[in-house]
């Protein structure tokens, strides 16, 4: 009886550690990749970037030439997207977790998840004939609208995702005390799952700020600086693809900066939301 | 004597009252044809076998089942002559007249002053900022928890213990003063002493509220409540006057679960 118990007890910590030791591994493979890819960016990147390269505008080969344009025209295309698709999105996923659960919330779901594996070149193409060719020409607009399309359904899946972890108990204990079920929701259930849907706003953000087929068509490029969302935009990522594309060992080089420079905003706004959405209680 | 008090109670005004009331979760019953009178401002203790119902029946009288789907009622519940089921009942409005305190300890993700201070708040009862205080500090105090946490007010709730959460809870439901409140084993994670207090609260609440408490404790019934009703599989097998209960039920199944032959 004994031996067999201590027998046991030899095999389960055998297992057990095989299985920590696993784990561990996989955990190290995930970030050491990620390690190897910004470390690469870096290292071919970094030499490129100057206060110069952040603001001047493209120019001819040779020239020098920077990526202030694109830079600008990404945080404005991204800010219109998000300006209409977090509303659009919360809004959409509070309503499928707290009202969805009906023949009408069950289409919307199934929608959405279909529009979630649409490819981006496809919202592209959509915005394109339904925006830029009523428009005769593409524009900051169109892109925004473009990468908007890409978020909402994001935004609405993981936000309705976020509501339903929030424990029924919490919602019967605020509608006791006499709460409107919208109060209950505004004031009980948003804050709870703040942190989670603010996750998968963040998610959302960097996704579309590295998107670049829906921009092709919808927003196109410019060379200059442009405050105008009726006119043609550049974009970070339309620049690298344009930059790493060009037959020039120096544009290769402005790709990889302006690479580095892509991968340090989205960074930055990483960490920016997990700050401001810190659990507080 | 004491009888003779308990007669003229139940003469007294019945704040609730169930007639023929059926309840299902989809197609099984949970409650069976249950009809009781609840009197005003007394306090009615709920016992029986887990799994007998006595949540399901205390969470139909707030209309708190309302939330699960699929469940179905049957048969009447008025309060204040009011049939609380009838269609046009404003379900927010009895709800902030009746108060419940969970079988689980369910704080808001607050502090621990928001969380006394929300149904004061949504329900506009204060007058100032200085009112509001004095009414959290009084239901943190009516709940005894008041010394545990003036320390730390702006403190998260889910840093409590459990106990602590459960008196928070507590105290949540006393501070928007409603008429009636049901409390579903309030004591079952407290500590003789913490316990003690609250059944103090609840007799000292008398005065001003009707009170229904779900107990597993036969002691704390028989300490606690003018009337006990035992309930077995969904059925309400005998209510009646506390000390009756206790002494000298009526069924013979009250007197074996009591006597802790079954249960
Ligand atoms: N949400 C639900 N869906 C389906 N059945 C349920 C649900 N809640 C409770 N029941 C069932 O209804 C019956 C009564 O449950 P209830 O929670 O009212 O018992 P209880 O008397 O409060 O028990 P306890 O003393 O353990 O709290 C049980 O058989 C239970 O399984
Ligand atoms: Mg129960």
């Amino acid at each position: 009886m004994a031996e067999t118990n201590s027998q046991n007890h030899g095999r389960r910590k055998l297992v057990s550690s095989v299985m920590t030791t696993l784990t561990a591994a996989c955990a190290v493979f995930v970030v050491a990749v990620l390690l190897l890819i910004i470390s690469y960016i870096a290292i071919r990147g970094f030499s490129s970037i100057s206060v110069q390269f952040l603001i001047d505008t493209p120019k001819p080969v040779g020239e020098g030439g920077g990526i202030g344009n694109a830079i600008l025209g990404s945080v404005m295309m991204t800010a219109l997207a998000a300006v209409i698709g977090l509303p659009i999105g919360v809004l959409a996923g509070i309503y499928l977790a707290e009202f969805g659960n009906n023949w009408y919330g069950n289409v919307v779901r199934f929608l959405a998840d279909t529009l979630v594996g649409v490819p981006s070149i496809i919202i592209g193409i959509f915005i394109y004939t339904l925006i830029v060719v009523p428009m005769g020409r593409q524009s900051g607009l169109a892109g925004g609208l473009a990468l908007a399309l890409i978020m909402i359904p994001i935004v609405a899946r993981t936000t309705e995702e976020m509501i339903r972890l929030v424990p029924d108990a919490m919602r019967e204990g605020a509608l006791a005390l006499g709460a409107p079920q919208w109060r209950v929701t505004w004031n009980i259930v948003l804050p709870a799952a703040s942190t989670g849907i603010a996750t998968g706003a963040m998610l959302a953000i960097a996704r579309i700020t590295g998107e670049t087929a829906p921009l092709l068509f919808t927003a196109l490029n410019s060379r200059f600086y442009n405050f105008y969302l009726d006119q043609p935009m550049s974009s970070l990522t339309v620049q690298i693809f344009n930059y790493a594309t060009g037959p020039f060992e120096v544009e290769h080089a402005m790709a990889w900066a302006a690479t580095l420079i892509l991968v340090g905003i989205i960074l930055v706004i990483n960490v920016l939301v997990r700050f401001l959405t810190r659990k507080r209680f | 004597m004491t009888y003779r008090i308990s007669e003229l109670r139940q003469t007294m005004r019945s704040k609730i009252s169930v007639s023929n009331l059926n309840f299902y979760y989809g197609k099984t019953q949970a409650l069976q044809d249950i009809s009781m009178e609840i009197p005003e401002r007394e306090v009615v203790a709920f016992i029986g076998p887990s799994g007998c119902g006595k949540s399901t029946f205390l969470r139909t009288l707030n209309r708190m089942n309302d939330t699960i789907a699929g469940t179905r009622v049957e048969g009447k519940v008025t309060i204040d002559e009011q049939n609380i089921y009838a269609s046009g009942t404003d379900v927010v409005s009895l709800r902030r007249k009746i108060g419940m305190v969970f079988q689980k300890s369910n704080p808001f993700p607050k502090s621990i002053f928001e969380n006394v201070a929300y149904g004061i708040r949504i329900n506009g009862i204060h007058k100032n900022k200085a009112d509001l205080h004095e009414r959290v500090e009084k239901a943190l105090r009516d709940a005894a928890l008041w010394d545990e946490v003036k320390d730390r007010l702006n403190a998260s709730a889910f840093g409590l213990s459990g106990g602590q959460q459960q008196r928070l809870c507590i105290a949540r439901a006393l501070a928007v003063q409603p008429q009636v409140i049901l409390m579903d084993e309030p004591a079952s994670a407290l500590d003789p002493i913490a316990t003690q207090k609250i059944e103090e609260l609840v007799v000292d609440l008398k005065k001003d509220y009707t009170i229904v408490i779900v107990t597993h404790n036969m002691q704390q019934a028989s300490r606690v409540s003018d009337k006990t009703a035992f309930f077995m599989l969904g059925k309400l097998v005998e209510f009646n006057p506390t000390q009756k209960v206790f002494q000298n039920p009526d069924e013979r199944l009250t007197e074996d679960y009591i006597t802790g032959r079954f249960g």
